[in-house]
């Protein structure tokens, strides 16, 4: 090794005195000893072949930034995109909090040395129980299509039958996991929409309802952004079925949006990346589960479950794993699916973002978002050849925007909007051909008037 | 509790106000719902002023051990190193935090960038001919290899026929449950007193129902099996593909390589080897490499660059799906490959091999302490970390590894035992990566050895330990008590007679 080389900031030990005296200290004379028991025909033998370091924070600091700068982010141009991943305000709140070192750098620690973390997280479980109006909600999973999935297979094992019908209307990506997840073993039957409504064909799922089916799954409000009015009716349909009602949601509607539990939801489940997480180009998500109280629902989560507990001095919060035995930390391939690192600082994020919200924020923001998303539809709706929304339903932050009248691809319409410095919304045509040409576009809070305005005015000179 | 403070009309933070003219576009939006998609209660979501807020959940944290504060050598296969500060500031950067995954490709190519050349340097680091990204965290890798298996051999039309994966009881547990998560059957191999499983054993689990093995080497003991290029060879020679699970990757980068041992799929786990932060328990990333005849079958959708530009596909047919919404953690991407930047080729070596001594540093100093052990190979060193055993201890005194843990926690520092089940008796596994310093692990190691004459002194110490914790000892049968469980605050509040009622005081 050279020696001349300064010490690395991240390793003390790289100080040449340093490694003598352990050296010494062990008894050997060259850290290649140490390696003895990998064969000479598995050592690599040569540097590997990466590119020149920057071992300095202002060369680091350089390099990083040119290679963003080739990014032009969501604050620079106006973003209409949804789809899964949502520009919500991040409160600095959240921030703060998660930037903590206390927090962002813990991790397994026994309830004792990390209390904080196994509180925050309770907390968390907590607040999304009343948002939900659940007792019982996850340390978090990795996503919301994790939670989707898990939850399907957690029906089919309360259950044990193996039919799933899903709603034809659910996030694509989220059927793809649920199709490579749940595997083989599987039976994955999808429920079409009545075209006009986006709503579930009550019919056709009848048709499709029968005692070897072990969940119905739809999303409220779907993909499309569209709302389903029928909850209770397709609930009571699943349970006369036998057959468990598993239901996908996005808690951030839930201040104005009746809760899945209400209309008869069994295991509720998604993402909570809209409660206080940056978008970071899909990175920063989280899945939620959530059930009712009951024996036969909770041995079947995989993942952890944090519990409040007494301890050893009365009144004092102490808190510990639930039913540990069940998950594939105690019991390896017995355990129920698997468990492991995921998204819990994501999970003390919306807690925070929820307890700085509380009911009244959580309304307000809900009724806002609703109320831009109107006027947006309103306002696209006027102009010839578009149509907002394309189905007849209630909607929440999203919506179908058909282009069919126009006569221009979605394509050539979002390309001017590009040059306007807008990110139109998500193009549909191919994963929902049957909306002709149309787009899934998002309005949320951080929409002022004049942000709607002007992407209705670009659109306008788009398709004229 | 959060639901202990404030009163009702307190408010943390206000969203936005909607303009006149929206809400009279709108109308009474939220009232025109039909009555089953309506919220009728509001949710009872705490009321607390922002500056209550952020002293309740700083407090919190004041409760909670990150690495930062402590020597975090006794996190054992956690591989605890220091998050540099400087990636933190880089991975906020409204650059990366603002840009939304489905943007036109031509305004994302910055990240695209990061994505593809994170990848080519970890091809090079582990000897692979294509990686993806998107793995939420190691088992989420894991459960994709597994997944990848079960793809090739559906595709050759073995699938009925090759039912099982072979592992090892030392190897995570995940790499038993993602694979029969993916609908295999384990078979789980146990260590003889060399402490990895010998040749006979694994000739014996080989057979035509084999469709892999997914293993760790070194597994979590910290020893490295050295015929591992024969367990690929008899496995291979079987039909089955063979998966090298490296989350104890940390001290043998640049050393030796995943593919030069004939390995056909490996994953590294970005928030262990790769220093970004692990978050209480996430978010990490995980990172899934394989040999070219298998990249057909990964993740969907590929980053793909043409020699100008960056950009996605999609059209994958063989792809096993979806493992996680979008790419993957990019937050945790941008930290690793800032990591590997600033230490370069020479760095990472350098980086395993004073991990690797340091652990052996400490091994010996843990082997002058009397009633701990390292079973299994004796006195043979250790790769990046060991697995102790205080058996000695507990027959001589009766206080366990758990006691002896707890106790350790009053010195404000931690300590794990092992995976479940225990193979080593009143386990610890102690990882000290290239983060500690010479005096840090002096300092561990004479905080044991404190404890350990505890144990003889003042045995009731250590039984009631922790004294100078957050909190006390718990109680932990209501935890496994359906009647007595309180998952959420509101659950507790229904179950329990003596919950506290809405004017209590705060905890």
């Amino acid at each position: 090794m050279n020696s001349r080389r300064p010490a690395h900031p991240y390793m003390p030990n790289s100080v040449p005195e340093a490694r003598a005296e352990m050296l010494a200290r062990i008894g050997i004379d060259s850290v290649d000893e140490l390696y003895q028991d990998i064969p000479d025909a598995l050592r690599l033998n040569r540097r590997l072949d990466l590119p020149d370091p920057v071992p300095s924070e202002v060369e680091l600091t350089h390099h990083v930034s040119k290679m963003l700068a080739r990014n032009t982010s969501c604050d620079e141009y106006l973003s209409f995109l949804g789809a899964g991943c949502y520009h919500h305000h991040v409160p600095a709140v959240c921030d703060e909090i998660n930037g903590r070192s206390e927090f962002l750098t813990a991790y397994a620690g026994e309830p004792y040395d990390d209390h904080g973390r196994f509180q925050a997280l309770f907390e968390y479980q907590s607040m999304m129980g009343e948002l939900l109006d659940m007792d019982v909600v996850n340390v978090p999973t990795y996503d919301g299509l994790q939670a989707s999935a898990t939850a399907v297979r957690m029906a089919v094992r309360i259950t044990n039958r193996r039919r799933v019908l899903v709603a034809a209307t659910i996030r694509p990506d989220t059927l793809s996991k649920i199709r490579d997840y749940c595997g083989p073993t599987l039976t994955i039957e999808t429920i079409p929409a009545v075209s006009e409504t986006g709503r579930l064909d009550l019919d056709a799922l009848d048709a499709s309802l029968s005692s070897d089916v072990a969940a119905v799954y739809f999303e409220n409000p779907c993909f499309l952004g569209s709302l389903d009015s029928q909850g209770r009716e397709i609930a009571d349909r699943a349970h006369a079925a036998g057959a468990i009602c598993v239901v996908g949601t996005d808690p951030i509607s839930l201040g104005v949006i009746a809760p899945p539990a209400s209309y008869g939801a069994d295991i509720v489940c998604g993402d909570i990346q809209s409660l206080g997480i940056h978008m970071q180009y899909g990175g920063g998500h989280a899945g939620f589960i959530a059930t009712r109280d009951e024996e036969r629902y909770v041995m079947e989560y995989p993942s952890r479950l944090f519990g409040l507990t007494p301890t050893s001095v009365p009144g004092e919060y102490g808190f510990g794993d639930v039913a540990y035995e069940r998950t594939s930390f105690a019991k390896r391939e017995e355990g129920a699916e698997f468990v492991g690192t995921a998204s819990a600082l994501w999970g003390i994020t919306a807690g925070v973002y929820l307890a700085l919200m509380g009911p009244q924020g959580m309304r307000e923001l809900g009724e806002g978002i609703m109320q831009r998303a109107q006027y947006a539809m309103t306002k696209l709706n006027e102009i010839d050849g578009v149509t907002a929304p394309l189905l007849d339903t209630p909607h929440f932050r999203e919506f179908t925007v058909g282009f069919a009248g126009t006569g221009k691809s979605v394509a050539e319409i979002h390309r001017a909007l590009l040059e306007e410095r807008i990110f139109g919304g998500v193009d549909l045509s191919t994963s929902f051909p049957d909306l002709g040409p149309a787009a899934l576009y998002c309005v949320t809070e951080q929409h002022s008037k004049a942000d709607i305005d002007h992407l209705v005015a670009a659109v306008r000179r788009a398709v004229s | 509790m959060i639901f202990e403070l404030g009163r009702p009309g307190e408010r943390g933070v206000l969203p936005p106000r909607v303009e006149d003219e929206i809400r009279d576009v709108a109308g009474d939006i939220v009232g025109t719902l039909p009555d089953g998609l309506r919220r009728m209660t509001p949710p009872a979501l705490p009321e607390v002023a922002q500056p209550q807020v952020v002293r309740h959940y700083l407090r919190l944290s004041q409760e909670n051990l990150g690495l930062d504060f402590n020597v975090d050598i006794g996190q054992g296969t956690c591989t605890m190193k220091y998050s540099p500060r400087i990636n933190e500031r880089l991975a906020g950067l409204p650059k990366l935090t603002a840009i939304h995954p489905l943007q036109p490709e031509e305004t994302a190519q910055g990240v695209l960038e990061l994505l593809y050349t994170f990848e080519t340097i970890l091809c090079e680091i582990s000897g692979m001919d294509r990686f993806s990204l998107q793995a939420g965290a190691g088992s989420a890798a894991i459960y994709g290899a597994a997944s990848i298996i079960r793809a090739y051999h559906a595709e050759r039309e073995e699938l009925e026929q090759r039912r099982e994966i072979i592992t090892t009881i030392f190897s995570h547990p995940s790499d038993a449950a993602c694979a029969k998560a993916a609908g295999f059957d384990i078979v789980t191999l146990y260590p003889d007193e060399d402490g990895y499983p010998d040749l006979a054993a694994l000739k014996a689990a080989v057979s035509e129902r084999t469709a892999g093995l997914m293993v760790a080497n070194p597994e979590d003991t910290g020893i490295y099996n050295p015929h591992i290029a024969q367990w690929v060879q008899i496995v291979h020679d079987a039909g089955g593909l063979c998966f090298y699970d490296q989350a104890n990757a940390n001290g043998i980068l640049g050393i030796t390589r995943a593919r030069d041992a004939g390995f056909d799929l490996c994953h590294f786990n970005l928030h262990k080897t790769f220093s970004t932060p692990h978050g209480c328990g996430g978010p990490g990333a995980g990172a899934l490499g394989v040999a070219q005849h298998l990249a057909q079958f990964l993740p969907t959708p590929v980053v793909t660059f043409d020699g100008e530009r960056y950009g996605l596909d999609a059209d994958r047919p063989k792809s096993i799906g979806k493992l996680r919404a979008f790419y993957g953690v990019i937050g945790a991407v941008l930290k690793a490959y800032a990591w590997v930047m600033s230490l370069g080729a020479e760095g990472l070596l350098e980086a395993s091999e004073i991990a690797v001594l340091n652990n052996n540093y400490l091994l010996k100093l843990m082997r002058e302490i009397p009633g701990v052990d390292a079973p299994y190979a004796k006195g043979k060193h250790r790769i990046e970390q060991v697995r102790y055993s205080w058996q000695e201890l507990c027959d001589e005194t009766g206080v366990t590894s758990e006691d002896i843990g707890l106790r350790a926690a009053d010195y404000g520092t931690h300590y794990w035992t092992s995976h479940h089940p225990f193979v080593v008796p009143e386990p610890c596994t102690l990882e000290p990566t290239e983060s500690f310093s010479k005096a840090d692990l002096d300092e561990y190691a004479a905080i044991l050895r404190q404890v350990a004459e505890e144990a003889r002194t003042n045995p009731e110490l250590l039984k009631t330990a922790p004294h100078n914790s957050t909190v006390h000892r718990a109680d932990h049968e209501p935890l496994d008590d359906p009647t007595q469980w309180a998952i959420t605050w509101r659950a507790y509040l229904k179950k329990r007679d003596d919950a506290p009622d809405s004017e209590s005081e705060a905890s």
